[in-house]
C-alpha cells in the first residue's frame, strides 16, 4: 500500500509539472493569435492613418490674359479650352526664380498635381472675372511631397537614393516657411474613383461597386437560400436520394475554393451567357453561387430551432403546410436566418479571387452607377494599389484596408446585435 | 422596347391580373347560385392568374436571352458577301467581333471598310427586330395565360393547392440549385480542359517538370517554349500549405483546448472575439500583411542567421495562411472536443488523472476522427487559398522543398493566366482551367473524406 503510494507520489511532482507546461503552451497559442491580430492592426493602421490626410499647396496665381489667352468676356467653351497649365507653370517659376535648366524646371512642374490645371479650370470658368487678377489658389500637392511631407521620405539619405532631389527639398523647405503647404483632411480618398496618380485616387468607385454588387448578392441569394432551407428542412422527403445529394453538394459547394466560382462565372455566365465582364452584375451573381451555402446551413439551423408544437398548433387549427411556414416558421426563424446572411455577405464583401477571373481587376476610373457599369470592389482595389510601386499607394492601400475593415465590423456588430436581441431559448 | 421596359410591364400586367383576379373571384360567389362558397381565400385566386400570366411570359424571356444572340449573330453572318462567310468561320469569329464593336460603338470607327459598316447596321437593325418582336412576343403570351387563368377562377377550383404546389416547386427549384452549381463548376472546368488536353498531352500535364507558359507568338521566339508541366505548382501549393499547417494545426488545437478547458469564463469572453474577428479579416488584407510586413521581416530575420531568403519566400506565405487558419481549426476542434460524451472525460479525472492527461489520452483519442476531419478540410481551404499566395508567393515555377526559396502556386498561375489580356482559346487560358480542374479534384475529395469522417464520428455519440 505504501509502496504503491510512494511510486504515486514520487511521479507526482513530474506529472504536476507537465500539467503546467501544457498549460502554458495553450495560453502561448492563444497569445500568439492575440499578438498576431495586434501586429497586424497596428501596422496597417500605422501605414493607413496618414492616408486621411493630403498636402494641398498655396501658389499664387497671375491670371494673366496673354498666359491664358483668354480674357474674361470669353465664352465658357473657351474658357475651357484656356491654357491653364502654363499660368501655374509661369507662376510657380515667380516663387522660384533659381529654378532654370530642364531638370529643375521639370522639378517644380512635379510639385503640383497634375491635377491642378483642371482645378484652376473650373475655378475660373465659375469665375470668369478673375482672369487678369492674381488669386492665392490651393492645390493638390504631387504624391512625393506628400510622402515628405508626413515623413516617409529621409532627408539623409543619398540624393540618388530619394524621389525627391536636395534642389526640390530646399523648395518644400521654403514654401514650408511661407505657410504654403497644408495638411488637410483627405476628401479626395472618398469622393474620386481610382487614378494612375495617387493623390487623385480614391475609393469612392470601389465603394459604389461593392454596393451595387452587395446589392445583386443580397436580391439573389437571401430569397433563394431561405427558400432552398425551408425545402429541404419542412417539405423534403425523408430519405429521399435527390434530397441526400443536393444535401452533399451544399455541403461541398461551402468548401469549394472561391476561385473555381470565379472560373465558373468566367465560363458560363461572361463565356455562354454573355453577361458583360467587369460588372456588378456578373461580380453579384458569383458571390451568390459562393454565399448560398452559407445562407442555406444558417437557415437551416435557424429554422429546426423553431419548437415542433408552433407548427402543429398552425396546422392544427387548419393552416396549410405553406402557410404554416410563412405565417409562423419564418417570421420566427428570422433573426437566426438574418445573422446567417449578414455573416454570408461580410465574407462575399471581402471576396476577392473569384471576382479576378470575372475582370473586376480592370482600371476603371469612372464612378460605377449600375449594376451594368464597369466597376471594382475594394477587396480588389486594394490588391490593385498594394501592386502599384508608388509610395503613397502603400498608405492608400491601407487606409482602404480601414475603411474595409470599418464595414466588416459594422456588419459583423450587426450580426451580433441581432443574435442577442432576438435569440430566443424556447 | 428595352428589356428593363418589358420586365416593368410584365410586373404591372401581373399585378393587375392578381386584381382581375380576385374581384372574379369574388364576383363568382355572388353571382353563383346561393349558398356557393370559395375554396380558397380571394388572394389566392388574384395569384392563381398572376402565375398563369407570369410563367410563360417569362419562359418565352429566358428562351429569348439564351438563343437571341446566337440567331442575330447568325443571320449576320447569312447576310455577309460570300468571301466574309468563309472568313468568319476560319477566324475565330473575329469577324463578328468587329461587327459587334462597329455596332456598339455607333458606327465612329472611320477607317472600317463599308461592307463591316453595312454588315453592322444589318446586325443593328436584327437586334432592334428582335428586341421589338421578344416584347410583343413576351406581353402576348402573358395576357393571353392571363385570359385562361381568368376562366379557372370558379368557386369549386382550388386555387391556395394550386398556388402552394408553384411555391413547394419554386422552393424546390431554388434547392437545387446547389446541383446546378455543382454541374456548372464541373462542366465548364471539364469542358475548356479537354480543349486543353487536345493541345498539349494530359501526361505532359501530368508529370511534365517545368512550367513556363508562355507560349510562342512567332516560331523563331527566344525562351517561349510553352511548357505545361505542373508538377512545380502541385509541389509548390504542397508546401505553403505544410507550411500554413505545421502552424495552424498545434496553435489551433491547443486555443481549443485552452479555451474549452482552462480559460476562466472572463477570459472566453475577450478571446473568442478576438478569434472571431481573426476569422473575419478578408484574405486580401492577409495578402498585403504578408507582403508588406512578414515576407520583409523574415528576410532580415535570414539575413541575420546569414541564410540566403528569398524576398517572396515560401515561409512567409504558408506563416500568415497558417494564422489564417487558426480560428478556422480551433473553432472545428472546439466542436469535436466538446462532441465526446461528459462521462469519459469524469471517468478520467475521477481515477485521478490531470486534466492535460485527460485532455491527452482520452479526450484527443476520442475526438480524433473529428479533429482530423477538420484537419482535412483546412488543407482543403489551403489548398485553395488564393489572395494570400498571389501577393505574397513568387511567380516562378521551382520544384524545390526549401521554404526559404520562392515557388508559385496552382492558384496563383490561375490568377495570372487568366488576368491577362488573353484570346479565349490559346492553350495559356485554357491551362488555367486544367489547373482549377486539378484543384477542384483534389479539394472536393479532401471535403468529402472530411465531412465523411466528421458526421461518422458524430454519430458514434449521438
Amino acid at each position: 500500500m505504501t509502496a504503491t503510494r510512494d511510486r504515486i507520489e514520487a511521479t507526482l511532482r513530474k506529472r504536476y509539472r507537465r500539467e503546467r507546461l501544457f498549460r502554458f503552451f495553450g495560453l502561448v497559442s492563444l497569445g500568439i493569435s492575440f499578438l498576431f491580430l495586434l501586429i497586424l492592426l497596428f501596422t496597417i493602421f500605422r501605414t493607413g492613418l496618414p492616408a486621411f490626410q493630403q498636402t494641398w499647396i498655396k501658389i499664387d496665381v497671375d491670371l494673366d490674359p496673354a498666359v491664358l489667352g483668354v480674357d474674361r468676356h470669353a465664352s465658357q467653351d473657351e474658357l475651357f479650352g484656356a491654357n491653364y497649365a502654363k499660368a501655374i507653370k509661369v507662376s510657380l517659376r515667380k516663387i522660384f526664380p533659381d529654378a532654370k535648366g530642364r531638370k529643375k524646371k521639370r522639378g517644380l512642374k512635379n510639385l503640383v498635381s497634375n491635377s491642378a490645371p483642371w482645378q484652376l479650370r473650373d475655378a475660373v470658368m465659375k469665375h470668369p472675372d478673375l482672369i487678369g487678377t492674381t488669386h492665392a489658389f490651393w492645390f493638390l500637392a504631387k504624391d512625393e511631397v506628400d510622402v515628405f511631407m508626413k515623413g516617409r521620405i529621409d532627408r539623409n539619405l543619398p540624393e540618388s537614393d530619394r524621389r525627391l532631389k536636395d534642389f526640390q527639398l530646399a523648395w518644400i523647405d521654403k514654401l514650408l516657411a511661407e505657410g504654403r503647404l497644408e495638411k488637410r483632411f483627405n476628401t479626395t480618398l472618398f469622393t474620386a474613383g481610382d487614378s494612375r496618380e495617387p493623390e487623385q485616387a480614391g475609393v469612392a468607385g470601389a465603394i459604389m461597386g461593392s454596393f451595387f454588387t452587395m446589392l445583386v448578392t443580397l436580391l439573389l441569394s437571401f430569397p433563394i437560400g431561405v427558400a432552398a432551407a425551408a425545402y429541404l428542412e419542412e417539405f423534403a422527403p425523408q430519405n429521399n436520394r435527390w434530397v441526400d445529394f443536393i444535401e452533399v453538394n451544399i455541403n461541398n459547394l461551402a468548401a469549394v475554393p472561391s476561385i473555381i466560382f470565379g472560373l465558373l462565372g468566367l465560363a458560363v455566365f461572361i463565356n455562354f451567357f454573355g453577361v458583360p465582364r467587369s460588372t456588378p452584375l456578373v461580380g453579384g451573381l458569383v458571390l451568390t453561387l459562393m454565399t448560398l451555402p452559407t445562407i442555406i446551413i444558417a437557415s437551416r439551423a435557424a429554422i429546426k430551432s423553431v419548437p415542433p408544437s408552433i407548427k402543429q398548433a398552425a396546422i392544427g387549427l387548419g393552416a396549410s403546410p405553406v402557410q404554416t411556414l410563412f405565417h409562423h416558421t419564418l417570421p420566427l426563424a428570422m433573426p437566426g436566418i438574418l445573422t446567417g446572411t449578414i455573416i454570408g455577405m461580410a465574407q462575399a464583401l471581402g471576396e476577392t479571387a473569384p471576382l479576378l477571373m470575372i475582370g473586376m481587376v480592370a482600371f476603371v476610373v469612372d464612378i460605377p452607377h449600375g449594376i451594368l457599369d464597369p466597376a471594382t470592389v475594394m477587396p480588389v482595389q486594394v490588391y490593385l494599389w498594394s501592386d502599384s510601386p508608388e509610395r503613397a499607394f502603400v498608405e492608400r492601400t491601407s487606409a482602404a484596408i480601414i475603411i474595409l475593415l470599418g464595414f466588416l465590423v459594422v456588419m459583423n456588430s450587426a450580426a451580433i446585435l441581432l443574435r442577442r436581441r432576438f435569440e430566443r431559448k424556447w | 422596347m428595352s428589356i428593363q421596359t418589358i420586365l416593368l410591364t410584365l410586373v404591372a400586367l401581373l399585378l393587375f391580373s392578381y386584381f382581375l383576379g380576385r374581384k372574379r373571384s369574388l364576383r363568382s360567389v355572388k353571382k353563383g347560385r346561393g349558398g356557393d362558397k370559395l375554396h380558397s381565400r380571394p388572394a389566392y385566386y388574384g395569384y392563381m392568374v398572376a402565375l398563369w400570366a407570369g410563367i410563360p411570359a417569362v419562359i418565352v424571356l429566358l428562351l429569348w436571352t439564351m438563343f437571341q444572340s446566337q440567331i442575330v449573330t447568325s443571320l449576320t453572318v447569312a447576310g455577309l458577301p460570300e468571301t466574309m462567310q468563309a472568313e468568319s468561320q476560319g477566324g475565330h469569329g473575329l469577324v463578328i467581333n468587329e461587327i459587334m464593336n462597329l455596332a456598339d460603338s455607333g458606327m465612329v470607327a472611320e477607317k472600317s471598310d463599308p461592307t463591316l459598316k453595312a454588315a453592322a447596321e444589318h446586325y443593328l437593325r436584327l437586334r432592334g427586330i428582335s428586341h421589338q418582336a421578344i416584347a410583343v412576343l413576351a406581353l402576348v403570351a402573358a395576357v393571353i395565360g392571363m385570359l385562361l387563368g381568368l376562366r379557372m377562377v370558379r368557386p369549386d377550383t382550388r386555387a391556395r393547392n394550386v398556388v402552394e404546389r408553384a411555391i413547394v416547386w419554386t422552393m424546390l427549384g431554388c434547392a437545387a440549385i446547389a446541383i446546378l452549381t455543382t454541374v456548372g463548376i464541373v462542366l465548364s472546368v471539364l469542358f475548356e480542359s479537354l480543349r486543353f488536353f487536345h493541345a498539349v498531352p494530359i501526361t505532359d500535364f501530368l508529370f511534365g517538370l517545368t512550367w513556363s507558359p508562355q507560349t510562342a507568338l512567332r516560331a523563331d521566339q527566344v525562351g517561349s517554349s510553352g511548357a505545361f508541366g505542373a508538377v512545380p505548382l502541385f509541389a509548390g501549393t504542397m508546401l505553403i500549405s505544410a507550411i500554413a499547417l505545421a502552424v495552424a494545426v498545434p496553435l489551433g488545437l491547443m486555443s481549443a483546448i485552452y479555451l474549452s478547458d482552462y480559460a476562466s469564463p472572463m477570459m472566453r469572453a475577450i478571446t473568442k472575439p478576438v478569434l472571431e474577428v481573426l476569422a473575419g479579416i478578408p484574405t486580401v488584407v492577409y495578402g498585403f500583411f504578408a507582403a508588406l510586413t512578414v515576407a520583409p521581416f523574415i528576410r532580415q530575420a535570414g539575413e541575420a542567421l546569414g541564410l540566403d531568403v528569398a524576398s517572396e519566400s515560401a515561409l512567409a506565405a504558408g506563416l500568415v495562411m497558417g494564422i489564417m487558419l487558426i480560428p478556422f481549426i480551433s473553432s472545428l476542434s472546439d466542436d469535436a472536443l466538446s462532441a465526446v460524451p461528459r462521462a469519459m472525460r469524469d471517468g478520467s479525472l475521477g481515477l485521478g488523472a490531470t486534466r492535460s492527461e485527460t485532455i491527452r489520452k482520452v479526450l484527443i483519442p476520442a475526438a480524433l476522427p473529428g479533429i482530423v476531419g477538420g484537419i482535412l478540410l483546412a488543407a482543403s481551404r489551403a489548398i485553395g487559398e488564393t489572395m494570400i499566395v498571389v501577393m505574397a508567393a513568387g511567380l516562378s515555377a521551382n520544384l524545390t522543398i526549401n521554404p526559404l526559396e520562392a515557388v508559385t502556386t496552382v492558384t496563383v498561375q490561375i490568377v495570372t493566366l487568366l488576368t491577362g489580356d488573353q484570346e479565349f482559346d490559346s492553350p495559356k487560358t485554357l491551362a488555367a482551367f486544367a489547373l482549377g480542374l486539378g484543384l477542384f479534384v483534389i479539394t472536393l475529395l479532401l471535403n468529402i473524406v472530411a465531412l465523411k469522417v466528421i458526421r461518422r464520428y458524430r454519430e458514434q455519440y449521438e
